[in-house]
């Protein structure tokens, strides 16, 4: 029993990582490949590590693999995060039937300060610049 | 939090007690603990609500797995099959976590739900920016956006 489920979730890792693969070569740009990347690998790797634990059962092994899944769904939306956003604003292109770009309208190149849009019904300053807004949710801690 | 820790020392003190350094015998000094922590916590106020947060958070886990799962069906199928449904694009979601560990998890959970992946924040904190995979319907993204962001700060608060 436990080997008809160790080989299914194994089977299920290993189509989840090789979906991500084909996702790198077939989409069109970086933000829709990190996307590819990200989840398709995190997922299957959990998936792995989960048949990993079925299969040995013991404490030991079991407290590892959940440690690795742990620290994978920490550590892989970070990069993905930080390699889309840098390649965002070097300027990557994005695809061209990319339909809506918030993001363009609200950015100073200049300046590097990011518009939320919603300055105008800020209580009182309205172009709080970032330490004031750190300044003010530190009590709230 | 604290109530966690409170629940790890008593386990810790049940071990110590009984002598037996096992997993199992751990999870029961929890089990006791967690019991303990939820009779007392009516008389604490560092640790009120506490015990109401392992089931929130287990159904969280629950939530977020089932979204992961049809979530990445989608983006699979439009991977494997030729013509391109997605239509991708940036949009600004509105915030309603405050503090800056609740927006980075938020952000990192937002990460994780195929389809979306969070780019940036605006510098007041208030607007988070999302690479969308699928934007067909803007208002029923946005909808599940704040779906997966209540349960999540309902178990972070």
């Amino acid at each position: 029993m436990t080997e008809i489920l160790v080989s299914a979730l194994l089977l299920m890792g290993a189509a989840l990582m090789l979906l991500a693969a084909i996702g790198i070569i077939r989409l069109p740009d970086l933000p829709t490949r990190m996307h590819a990347t990200t989840k398709s690998g995190a997922l299957g790797t959990a998936l792995i590590m989960i048949a990993v634990a079925f299969y040995f059962a013991e404490v030991a092994v079991v407290t590892r693999a959940l440690a690795i899944i742990a620290f994978i769904i920490l550590t892989a939306p970070v990069a993905a995060h930080v390699i889309g956003r840098a390649g965002y604003f070097v300027g990557v292109p994005l695809w061209e039937g990319t339909i809506k770009d918030d993001l363009k309208t609200s950015y100073d190149p200049e300046t590097h300060y990011l518009r939320s849009g919603f300055e105008e019904d800020a209580p009182k300053k309205p172009a709080a610049s970032k330490k004031t807004v750190k300044a003010k949710a530190k009590p709230k801690r | 939090m604290i109530g966690f820790f409170w629940n790890i020392l008593l386990a810790l003190a049940w071990v110590a007690l009984t002598g037996n350094f096992g997993g199992l015998n751990f999870t029961f000094g929890f089990a006791l603990g967690y019991a303990v922590l939820a009779i007392a916590q009516t008389q604490l106020p560092a640790i009120r609500g506490y015990a109401q947060r392992i089931p929130r958070v287990l159904r969280f886990v629950g939530f977020f797995i089932l979204e992961l799962v049809k979530a990445n069906l989608k983006v699979a199928f439009d991977i494997l099959t030729p013509p391109w449904h997605m239509q991708p694009g940036v949009i600004a979601y509105p915030l309603s976590a405050k503090t800056e560990f609740e927006i980075t998890m938020v952000a990192n959970f937002i990460s994780l739900t195929p389809g979306t992946l969070s780019l940036d924040v605006s510098n007041d904190n208030r607007v988070l920016f999302i690479h969308a995979m699928f934007l067909q319907d803007e208002k029923k993204l946005l909808a599940e956006l704040n779906e997966v962001e209540r349960r999540l700060l309902e178990v972070l608060r």
